[in-house]
């Protein structure tokens, strides 16, 4: 794997490069395949601030998955709809011209072809499907000249708590990140199953608790992104969202120190108290950390974080909780 | 005495659910108070509630999923316009009630409204085809019946009393668990669907013994109807996949009531096994709607294009294909837990592999067409309707099977688009192309055709417009389940969706004013000869309605498209086959078991919700009490007298003959 240097490496697909003389020669697959794609009259306005957009290696390889298999899938797709047009319009029961063959049911000719062009189709889509999971494998380290950020990530209801172990600090609901370094996620929940996802930057996982998921992703420009929960987890979960901020390496560093600047502690009681169900949750910052939360968090030394509490304790079965609204 | 019951279960406090309710409970008592008034009583006791024919138990299977599919579309009539008008706004439903609205859409549709659907069809339609008189066990069926309307009353309850579950419609724990769900909601879930799905289990293993066992003389395996096959397969994955579904909520059910531990956070639990138990039943359930789908278009395409199904043994092979590939698969909904690629290669290829399968049946329905007399009936256009609509929801389908572009698609609105796309397009489209097929059989005349046809255009148009705007939500990285949005790019799209209900709605109302003006115009569509569509199997040999013993004589199949065969010998020779010697046989009789045994079932299963212990042993003693009293019968059978059967069988061989005059007169059509 050769390291990166800035996005163009990542817009190839490497491994395909029959798809891409066949589809896309002689230009960045990205291009040609975002406009193939927008071709899609359903797709149409799926082309701003979209997956299709990405600001990163991993995202752009997605993408660009998505957009050759849909291409691949396409030559096949339309020509099947409009067969199946023409073949009830020709031999329509008004249209007399039209041969009448009332015992014909079988062709091994026809049989061959019809088996031969899904079996083909999904040969290739296998092949896609093949060397993707092992190029995309969230867990998989980004090739990188510089050593990645470690982040430590915490679902909680209903709201996101980032923890950087090496700087020494903590946020709620703001992720940021150096543009250009690759950032390593460890990922885990402190309560029930939720999914870190930020569309631009590519691939979800599953914050799942009492295990630590991985995730690599980077961003490749100064660049303000919308990150979210993609996976339900309860009342608060439509505000589980975050902003992240992918700013420049020097950025990052006097984001740090102002962190570190702003003096609360996340220590073992602060953590107890932001477990809580809480919603819409305004970004927060702790300018040091215990070091040994996240895995007390993962392996579960500090207990699951606790559910709503209900009004009415005998209540009648109807959760009739605040659940955590502010 | 009450269990965790009092007077604050009803939802006083919340306008919509109560008025909801209300308006319902006044509904019910006035068509009970009608059917009271009008002395119904005795003709539905006798005639329906405690009927073992195949056919009634078929038709009450498909009314209550058409009642079910009413309320699921009332919740989805509610989430899309909750979504479009929540931007940076609490909307008008509060999280706690829209929570409880998408888990009840998802349950509600494929468990009461998909399912008894399906499984209606299968009921009237399978025996008939193998030219059979009943079911291997017509008793067994009217308890599947009666468990699964058990299932979707407890669902219904829920909305008056209590609250439903509020996870979505599979109960992912750990937000399942007692710690983070403390109400009632997944309890009515659970023991809903446990009592539906045992019913359903019942179902399958009756066709499964009915198609090995129960086949007419002549009707070998590979001259069975497609629609025969794809109601074994859908079967044999029932009687696979519905154990797994009962242990997995059994599980759930004790880590809730008995605070045990298999799917929680603490003590040893792992709630990653109930996502794998659970997607090996869900996977195949998808399966055992669309196989049935399947069968009903491949009767579709063939009759109306006046040929055999063409690559017959190449589509039986797909559907077994299906079958055996779709236990293979459950992983691809959940890529993204991080499985490892090798995982998710595995699970990945696998899926798409599946593709096969239905890209086989597609191009053997498109070249069905070839050559044919295609007749561009209501059916037809379905199924038309259906060809564009799944090779799309199939394309995208692929698309979610490739693990790297699931990391950036999987629940995301491009998934539920998705998944409409091929429950819609494929099992909805089916199931309305088979209600104008086979309405005429069932019920003796045919549906008014121009209702028919606008009620597709509608359906097709609204289905697009509906969907196509979330898979560019999904694109633009908008996520499932949202009570509310805070990104306004996404509003356009979410109001263009809310125009595409209204159109799906025209169509829904079109179907109803199809089936009341037909209804109202009942005596000018009577199906006279008992085949209105000229068609090829053997459901078309009999009366329409079929005699309650379907057929005087069990017909006698010399090849595949049996009554296609009769047909030709008959217009060739210019008359109809000499009449038979009619004999005596015997038919179950009617039992009210199922009614009984659903309906402390019922109870049973209210009182587990509400931890009411006393009623829920109650219950469960008297449904068995039922059962044991049902298997210390006198009486299973009794004798149709051979007058009864002749009388039957000369009218029907009366229109026939007349039939086959005229064409004599007129010229044969084929």
């Amino acid at each position: 794997m050769q390291p990166l240097n800035g996005m163009e490496t990542h817009m190839k697909i490497r491994g395909f490069p029959a798809v891409r003389a066949a589809f896309m020669p002689g230009r960045s697959i990205q291009g040609r395949g975002r406009l193939a794609f927008c071709l899609v009259p359903l797709l149409l306005t799926g082309c701003t601030k979209s997956i299709l957009d990405p600001v990163g290696p991993v995202g752009a390889d997605a993408a660009n998955i998505l957009i050759l298999a849909t291409v691949i899938m396409l030559a096949i797709v339309i020509p099947t709809i409009l067969l199946a047009f023409w073949m009830a319009w020709r031999y329509r029961a008004s249209n007399q011209k039209a041969e009448y063959l009332p015992y014909w049911s079988y062709s091994g000719r026809i049989e061959a072809v019809v088996w031969s062009i899904p079996i083909l189709t999904i040969i290739f889509i296998g092949g896609v499907i093949w060397i993707g999971s092992y190029r995309l494998d969230p867990f998989r380290p980004l090739p990188s000249a510089q050593p990645p950020l470690e982040v430590q990530v915490v679902s909680l209801d209903w709201k996101w708590l980032f923890i950087y172990p090496e700087q020494g600090i903590a946020t709620v609901n703001r992720l940021v990140v150096p543009a250009g370094r690759p950032v390593h996620f460890s990922i885990t929940s402190a309560s029930v199953f939720n999914v870190f996802f930020v569309p631009r930057m590519g691939s979800m996982i599953y914050a799942m608790p009492g295990m630590v998921s991985q995730l690599n992703l980077q961003t490749d420009r100064e660049i303000v992104l919308l990150g979210q929960s993609s996976h339900f987890s309860g009342d608060g979960f439509s505000d589980m969202q975050f902003e992240v901020n992918s700013v420049t390496g020097p950025a990052f560093d006097a984001w740090v120190q102002t962190a570190h600047a702003s003096g609360t502690v996340l220590d073992r009681a602060a953590y107890t108290q932001l477990a809580k169900q809480s919603q819409k949750v305004a970004p927060v910052s702790y300018g040091a950390i215990d070091p040994g939360l996240f895995q007390a968090i993962a392996d579960q030394t500090i207990p699951p974080a606790p559910g709503p509490e209900p009004e009415n304790p005998s209540h009648a079965g109807r959760e009739k909780t605040p659940a955590g609204r502010q | 005495m009450f269990g965790k019951l009092d007077w604050s279960a009803i939802p006083f406090d919340q306008p919509i659910p109560i008025i909801t309710s209300i308006v319902l409970i006044l509904m019910i008592l006035g068509l009970l108070g009608l059917v009271t008034v009008k002395g119904w009583w005795p003709y539905l006791w006798r005639e329906w509630i405690t009927s073992v024919d195949h056919k009634r138990i078929g038709i009450m299977y498909c009314l209550l999923g058409v009642v079910m599919l009413i309320r699921g579309f009332a919740d989805a009539i509610m989430m899309r316009t909750q979504q479009a008008v929540a931007i940076h706004s609490p909307g008008y439903l509060e999280p706690e009630h829209y929570n409880q609205i998408f888990s009840a859409h998802g349950t509600i549709m494929i468990f009461f409204a998909a399912m008894p659907l399906v499984i209606g069809f299968m009921n009237f339609v399978t025996p008939l085809q193998l030219g059979v008189r009943d079911v291997a066990f017509p008793t067994l069926n009217s308890v599947s019946f009666w468990l699964t309307a058990s299932g979707a009353l407890l669902v219904n309850i829920s909305l008056f009393i209590g609250e439903f579950a509020r996870t979505g419609w599979l109960p992912y724990p750990p937000l399942s668990e007692t710690t983070y769900s403390p109400g009632v909601g997944v309890d009515y879930y659970l023991w809903a669907v446990q009592i539906a799905g045992v019913g359903t289990l019942m179902t399958g293993i009756n066709f499964v013994t009915t198609v090995l066992k129960m086949r007419c003389p002549g009707m070998s395996y590979l001259r069975m109807p497609m629609f025969c096959w794809t109601t074994l397969s859908s079967s044999l994955l029932i009687v696979a996949v519905f154990p797994i579904l009962t242990a997995t909520l059994a599980m759930l059910s004790l880590d809730r009531v008995f605070g045990w531990h298999y799917f929680t956070n603490e003590a040893g639990g792992n709630p990653m096994m109930f996502m794998n138990l659970i997607w090996a039943w869900g996977h195949p359930e998808v399966y055992i709607l669309v196989l049935p789908a399947f069968g009903i278009f491949s009767e579709v395409f063939s009759t109306f294009s006046g040929k055999p199904l063409f690559g017959y043994r190449s589509m039986v092979a797909a559907t077994l294909f299906i079958c055996v590939m779709s236990l293979m698969v459950w992983l691809h909904h959940f890529f993204t837990m991080g499985a490892g690629p090798a995982v998710n290669t595995f699970f990945g290829i696998a899926s798409s592999v599946i593709a096969v399968g239905t890209g086989v049946k597609i191009y053997n329905w498109i070249f069905t067409m070839y050559g044919g007399r295609v007749r561009l009936t209501v059916p037809m256009l379905w199924s038309l309707g259906f060809i564009f609509t799944f090779v799309i929801g199939g394309l995208t389908g692929v698309l979610l099977a490739i693990p790297p572009a699931d990391f950036i698609t999987h629940n995301s609105m491009f998934l539920v688009a998705h998944f409409h796309n091929v429950i819609i397009g494929g099992v909805v489209f089916a199931l309305f192309a088979g209600l104008d097929y086979w309405f005429p059989k069932a019920f003796g005349f045919r549906l008014h055709e121009g209702w028919g046809k606008a009620a597709f255009w509608f359906s097709l148009l609204g289905f697009w417009v509906t969907f196509a705007p979330l898979y560019i939500l999904g694109i633009q990285g908008m996520t499932r389940r949202l009570q509310h949005v805070n990104i306004d790019a996404w509003e356009p799209m979410l109001w263009i969706s809310v125009a595409g209900v209204a159109l799906t709605t025209l169509g829904a109302i079109c179907q109803v004013t199809m089936l009341v003006v037909s209804i109202l115009d009942r005596d000018k569509r009577r199906d006279v000869t008992g085949d209105p569509w000229d068609g090829r199997s053997l459901e078309w040999a009999t009366a329409s309605p079929p005699p309650f013993f379907n057929f005087a004589v069990l017909p006698n199949v010399e090849g595949e498209e049996a009554y296609w065969n009769i047909k030709l010998k008959a217009i060739e020779s210019q008359q109809l086959a000499p009449e038979p010697e009619y004999r005596e046989f015997e038919m179950p009789v009617n039992s009210p078991v199922g009614f009984y045994t659903a309906a402390f079932a019922s109870l049973t299963g209210f009182a587990l919700i509400w931890h009411i212990w006393w009623l829920a042993a109650l219950g469960l003693v008297a449904a068995f009490a039922g059962f044991v009293v049902f298997a210390w019968r006198d009486v299973h059978e009794f004798h149709v007298p051979v007058e009864e059967v002749a009388r039957a069988e000369r009218a029907r061989r009366a229109a026939r003959k007349a039939l086959l005059e005229q064409m004599a007169r007129e010229g044969s059509p084929s």
